[in-house]
This record gives structure tokens, sequence and C-alpha cells, in this order.
């Protein structure tokens, strides 16, 4: 079979079993796009932006663990799904990015719409590549998805130059099977030497502590994950990237930790004396001060990419390998082995974490004459059953959907948590409700994060997306207030949002629906009228309390057990060290 | 500790620019890089000297690691290795005083004098990092015209290799 660059491009990624293909045309692709019209396999999804392109791609893959695919033109088109590819960089996620290029020729010569895209995402990509001979674009492809889904996932740029499609030569297809890279392999399988190592140390654990992230989600080890944890009865606490990997609903799970985790989940970190880290990589959003933390742990640490191990935090005992693989080695041992876990000290240790538990740090005013946001995150989250996908922007909104939404499942819990990209969202849900057409997906957003991505509405109107958008409208950037509120006196420095669409009006000129909810006693209905219309996009423009703050909050560099916490909280149980702002 | 690490690197294009372009992002020192294709047209052998605690050096080689093309590599300073870096240095040598004495210190560090004007010499040395600095004390008296000095490389002693 004799076929030309751009024919070989679109069928390598039909062999690949690409399913969707977000993109948007220009110069370069041209000949790419007219392959994609002469066939009917790879599903083209035209977004309104590039930067749409990527993050619609990037909710796809986290919804169900394969590869998001984009294609995107030379020039601006590159620039502008830089933040995208950035924001899956950051959170590991499989993507291949092609972008066009220039001709060869006029390679380097300033030519119209020419932007060096290897250099410009050499370092926010897990590898580029630059096609320059088109016998090896099929080759080439298939090392792109090689690269992307293996060992630590991420982002894969491959820039194809125009004259790499040209329709008029034609070469002889084939797509390898697999590829081998003497530079790249990835190691899998965890060091059994450690790993027995670690099982030991875990079994002598008093104050132990399983800290578990996105990695278990990316590793597909949600399962083994559970095993482990209630094999063992350890209290267990989840990054924002790991929610859903173990249920929220579980009596050991103590829920997220870090900057606006719970009070249990972070004091049991502080005190805890064996921690295991699986699958997380200790981001300052998460351990605070370093000097102090788990300042008295032995510390174990799962992670598939050895760059992770010792990074910013000092492990006892690090495994290099893909979680799955590991616990389901440590289950192996937990119950072939002849030890326990020390049941009394764990007794005791339970005793102490369900006193922080009893602060009921995570309650708020419930009587309040404004709509709550975090009512609003539980309300979704009953009308849903729980079993939503939740896109989110970056925020409070952020923080309260991944506090109040509670997830049981893996995989359903889609938000930029490494670069904290606004405009995330609504694309995101794009990505995942063409892959699951029939599921219910959320975007919870602001009046702030929807506008970066809001063209968005047309996308969705063209491919018949019924997402429902929840955003929740304070008319501030919430969380920049929150900051200017504790610790700059109140300057509201360019934090209010003046001159506000009717939400309600634009949703309807896209084609969909709009609800505004401004008072506390429509909002369980409004809710519920919204979300059963399951053919519609339905955006609520949800009235929130302006003033509401994101509880609890460490601050910037301060230790775990240095909390702001709720003025509706419970009572502290011992000595408090608490900070009412 | 200053640490001299040896890499094979795929002679693609662009592969310099992401060992570079790790150095700068994660601002990590560089003192010297020297790259160069092997007898085996398709690697490129890399020296780079760097300084760092243990716990960055650690990340370096990490990091490094991580790159795609990155094939092998090994911290040199880990075991007995040799190091070594060329220079060329052009010097006024105008007089007969200043000839003589120019001769003399590049005959004592075991240089070449490789080009000769009516004005200069042009030495070429070879030797450790420090030797080199020697040299060019100890032409303190001299007018130093230029000086190009190559980066060092490396290599382990004995059976030790890099390869792969």
């Amino acid at each position: 079979m004799e076929l030309s660059g751009a024919e070989i491009l679109v069928r390598s990624l039909k062999d690949e079993g690409v399913e969707f293909l977000f993109g948007y045309p220009g110069g370069s692709v041209l000949h790419i796009y007219d392959a994609l019209y002469r066939q009917d396999d790879v599903k083209h999804i035209l977004v309104r932006h590039e930067q749409a392109a990527t993050h619609a791609a990037d909710g796809y893959a986290r919804a169900t663990g394969k590869p998001g695919v984009v294609l995107v033109t030379s020039g601006p088109g590159v620039t502008n799904a830089v933040t995208g590819i950035a924001t899956a960089h950051m959170d590991s996620i499989p993507m291949v990015v092609i972008t066009g290029q220039v001709p060869s020729a006029v390679i380097g010569s300033d030519a119209f719409q020419e932007v060096d895209a290897v250099g410009i995402t050499r370092p926010c990509v897990k590898h580029n590549f630059l096609v320059k001979d088109v016998t090896k674009l099929a080759e080439t492809i298939k090392k792109a998805f090689y690269v992307a889904t293996t060992g630590r996932p991420g982002p894969v740029v491959i820039d194809v130059p125009k004259d790499m499609t040209d329709p008029t030569i034609k070469i002889p297809y084939h797509y390898p099977d697999k590829v081998t890279m003497r530079s790249y392999q990835p190691t899998i399988k965890g060091h059994s030497g450690q790993i027995k190592r670690a099982v030991d140390l875990l079994l002598t654990a008093k104050k132990p502590m399983i800290y578990s992230g996105g990695g278990v989600v990316l590793g597909n080890a949600s399962e083994e994950l559970r095993t482990f944890v209630r094999h063992l009865g350890y209290p267990i606490t989840q990054t924002l990237m790991g929610l859903g990997s173990y249920p929220a609903s579980d009596p050991q799970s103590l829920g997220m930790l870090g900057m606006h985790g719970t009070y249990e989940a972070n004091m049991a970190m502080h005190d805890c004396d064996v921690l295991i880290a699986i699958g997380a990589r200790f981001d300052d959003r998460v351990t605070g001060k370093i000097a102090e933390f788990c300042p008295d742990a032995k510390i174990i640490h799962i992670d598939i990419d050895p760059s992770s191990i010792s990074k910013t935090i000092t492990v006892d005992i690090p495994i290099v390998g893909e979680v799955s693989g590991v616990l389901q080695e440590m289950n192996h041992l937990l119950v072939t082995g002849k030890k326990e876990p020390k049941k009394k000290a764990l007794a005791e240790w339970w005793k102490t974490i369900n006193a922080w538990r009893a602060t009921n740090c995570m309650n708020y005013d419930r009587s309040s004459e404004h709509i709550k946001p975090q009512r609003a995150i539980e309300i979704v989250h009953e009308i849903t059953g729980g079993d939503a996908y939740i896109t989110s922007d970056v925020g409070q909104h952020q923080m309260w959907a991944a506090q109040y939404y509670g997830f049981e499942k893996p995989n359903r819990w889609i938000n930029s948590g490494g670069l904290g990209t606004m405009g995330f969202g609504l694309p995101a849900a794009m990505g995942v409700q063409l892959a699951y057409p029939e599921a219910t997906v959320a975007c919870v957003t602001g009046e702030g994060s929807i506008q970066m991505c809001i063209q968005e509405l047309s996308t969705c109107l063209q491919y018949g997306l019924p997402i429902k958008i929840i955003a929740l409208n304070n008319r501030y950037l919430g969380m920049v207030r929150q900051w200017q509120e504790f610790f700059y006196e109140n300057r509201y420095s360019s934090s209010y949002m003046e001159s506000l669409p009717d939400f309600v009006k634009l949703a309807e000129s896209y084609g969909h629906v709009g609800i505004r909810i401004e008072d506390p006693k429509d909002l369980q209905a409004e809710l519920e009228r919204g979300f059963a219309m399951k053919d519609r996009l339905v955006f609520f423009d949800i009235v929130t309390d302006q003033t509401e703050n994101v509880y609890p909050m460490i601050r910037a560099g301060k230790a775990h057990n240095e909390m702001h916490l709720s003025p509706y909280g419970g009572e502290l149980p011992q000595d408090p060290q608490r900070e009412l702002s | 500790m200053r640490h001299i690490i040896s890499i094979l690197i795929e002679n693609e294009a662009g592969a310099l620019s992401r060992v570079a372009g790790l150095f700068s992002a994660r601002a990590y020192n560089i003192e010297s890089l020297t790259v160069a294709p092997t007898e085996d047209p398709t690697l490129s052998r890399m020296t780079i000297v760097t300084e760092g605690t243990d716990r960055i050096v650690e990340q370096i080689i990490k990091q490094l690691n991580k790159l795609i093309d990155v094939v092998k590599l090994l911290d040199l300073s880990e075991g007995p290795h040799i190091e070594r870096e060329m220079m060329l240095i052009k010097v006024k040598a105008a007089t007969m005083a200043q000839r003589e004495d120019v001769k003399r210190l590049s005959d004592i560090f075991r240089g070449n004098i490789i080009d000769v004007t009516p004005t200069t010499f042009t030495i070429e040395l070879t030797g450790s990092g420090q030797k080199i600095d020697s040299f060019i004390e100890a032409l303190a008296e001299h007018k130093i015209i230029e000086t190009v000095r190559s980066g060092v490389s490396g290599i382990g002693r004995g059976e030790k290799s890099l390869q792969v």
C-alpha cells in the first residue's frame, strides 16, 4: 500500500486505535486535513481555540486512561497549544500533539506562521520529534505513543513540516507493532528487596500513614490500593490528584491533605511514625514547610520516576516501579507473611485521629442567607449519586469540588493540579463527554475561570455535548481575594470582576440552557431541574457568598499542624494551635 | 562538590539543547560542557562539569537520565578517572627575551608551539584544568592575546568504561 505522508499520518492514528483527534486547521496542516476528510475512522473534533484542543484531549486521557491526541497548525497554533501541553506535562497525562510546521526548505527563514515548535515545547513535554524524513513518519508516531504512555506518562509533540505530508509523494506504508528505543527503557518492576524492607517497616509502625497520589490513578492501581489499605487498617490521605483512587466515604479515608486538606489528614501526617507515599511527588502544596514535614516519620516512597525520589523530601526506602505491581507484591507479602500490624498501637492512633476528626473541620455556615458554594457541590453529589465525572477550573471552586464532592472512583476527578490552569474545565469536560456520551459530566468553575475558554460553548453545541456547567459566581477571583484577605490586609487588588456578562443569555446565545440561581432555597430544585435535561448543556450561574473562604488552609511555607480553620468547625481536642482568621 | 558527568547521547539534532535546557530550566550550575560524535556515528559523547551538593548532583543525574535521548550516563567523579582539557593560547612574543621566556615556559609545561609570527607564539597545551590554570599564571608577565579552552573531557581509569 502506497500512501502520502498525510495519509500515513491519519492511517497511523487509526492503527494506533485513536478515536478522537482534537484540532484546528491551518496552512501547514491542510494536507493532513484533506486526508482526514477522506476517511471516517478517526473523528476530528473542531474546537474554537487550540488551548481547548489540548485540554479536551487531556480530559479524554484522564477519564479513559488512553492517550489524548491533538492536531494544530504551525506558529500560533503551536503557541496556543503550549498551555495545554504544559498542563498535561505537570500532571503526567499521556498525550500526542501533532503540530504542523512550515516546509523543511524554509525552516529558519522566519516564514509565515513559523515558530520553533520543538524549541518552544521542549521544557514542557516528555519528548518531542521533528520529522525530517517521510519514510520515518509512521515509526515516529509509534515512538511518540510509546513514550507518551509508558513509564511516567506525559505529552509528546511531533512537529511535521508541510512537505512531509505532500499528497503527490507516495511511499509504502507500514505501521510497526512495537518499537524499542535503546535510550528509553523505563523501570517497570519494583525491587523485591526494597519491597520486602518496606513491608517490614510498615508493620513496625505505631502511627502509620498512607499518602497516595495521582500515580495510583494513572497507574490504574486503585484495586490494589484498596486491598492494601484495608488489609493494614491504616489511615489514608490523598492528594488533589489522587482523589477517587480510594473511596472518600470509606472510614479509613481522612480526605485530602496539604494546603486545603482536612485537619485530621494534616495532623496525622505531622504526627505519624511511618509514612508510605504511593504515586505521589511531595508537591509543595502537599508538604508545606519542608523542614517540618512528617518530622518523626520513616518514609517509604513508591514512584515510577526515579527523579521523583528524594527530590524535595529525602526518603528512607525508595521503590522505583509501577505502583500496581509494587502494591500487588506488597499485598502478597502481607497476606502470606507471619507478622501483623501492631493492633494495640493502631487502636490508640485511630483514637487520636478520631478526636481530630471530631473537629468537623469541613463544616460551614449552613444557615446563611447566601448560597454557600460548598452546599452547591454537596447537592451536585446527591443528584449525581457521586458517580459523575467532575472537571474543574482553578481557584476556590476547584478546592470546594475536591473537598465536598466525595469521589468514590478513580478517573472521575479531572483538574489541573500541577500547573493550575484556568480555562481547563470546560474543554476537559468536552473530552470526557465525547469518551462517555452517556455519563453525567459536570464542570465546576467560577465566573473568572469559565471566561478563559468560554468560546468552547460553541464546540459543545456542534457536537451535542450535554455538559453541566456549575459556575460558582462570587464576582471575585475568589482564591486571589482570599489570599488578599489573609495576607494583604483586604487590599483586593484586581480581584473584583466588574462587567460580567449575563451568563444565562450568553449560554442561550450559544444554543444552550442557562439557569441563574440566587436564593439558597432554590438551589436544590434548580440544580435538579437542570441535571434532568440529559441532552442539553446547562449553564448554572450560581450566585454565591462573596466572602466565603476555603478552609482549612495552611499558609505557603507553614507546617502541617499550623492551619487556619473555619470558624464553623467544632472544638479542637487538645492544646489548640488554631489560628482563626 | 565538583562532578564530571559523562553521557552517551543519541546523535540527534536538538540533543545538545535538551541537556543545556535542562541545566538552565532547573537552575543547575554548568562549568563546562563538551560534545562530539563517537566511533559510532549514531552516538555523541558529552562531558559535563558541574558543581553542587550531593542532593543536587543526584537530581542532575536523575534528570539527565530521564531525557529520552540519553542512552547512558556515568558520574566519573565516583571512581578513579582521567580528565584532560586542551588550550590554545596566543601570547605576545616580539622581543628575543619574550620569545625565549615563552618558549622556556611552554617547554616546562610540555606545550607545543604550533604557530609563530614575528610578534606572537600560539601554544597548544593539554592537561588537567589545574595545569592549564597554572600555565596561564606562569605567563603572568607576558601579554596574553587570546585563550581558547576546550572544556574538560574525561574517561574512567582501567577496565571501567561507558559504552552501549
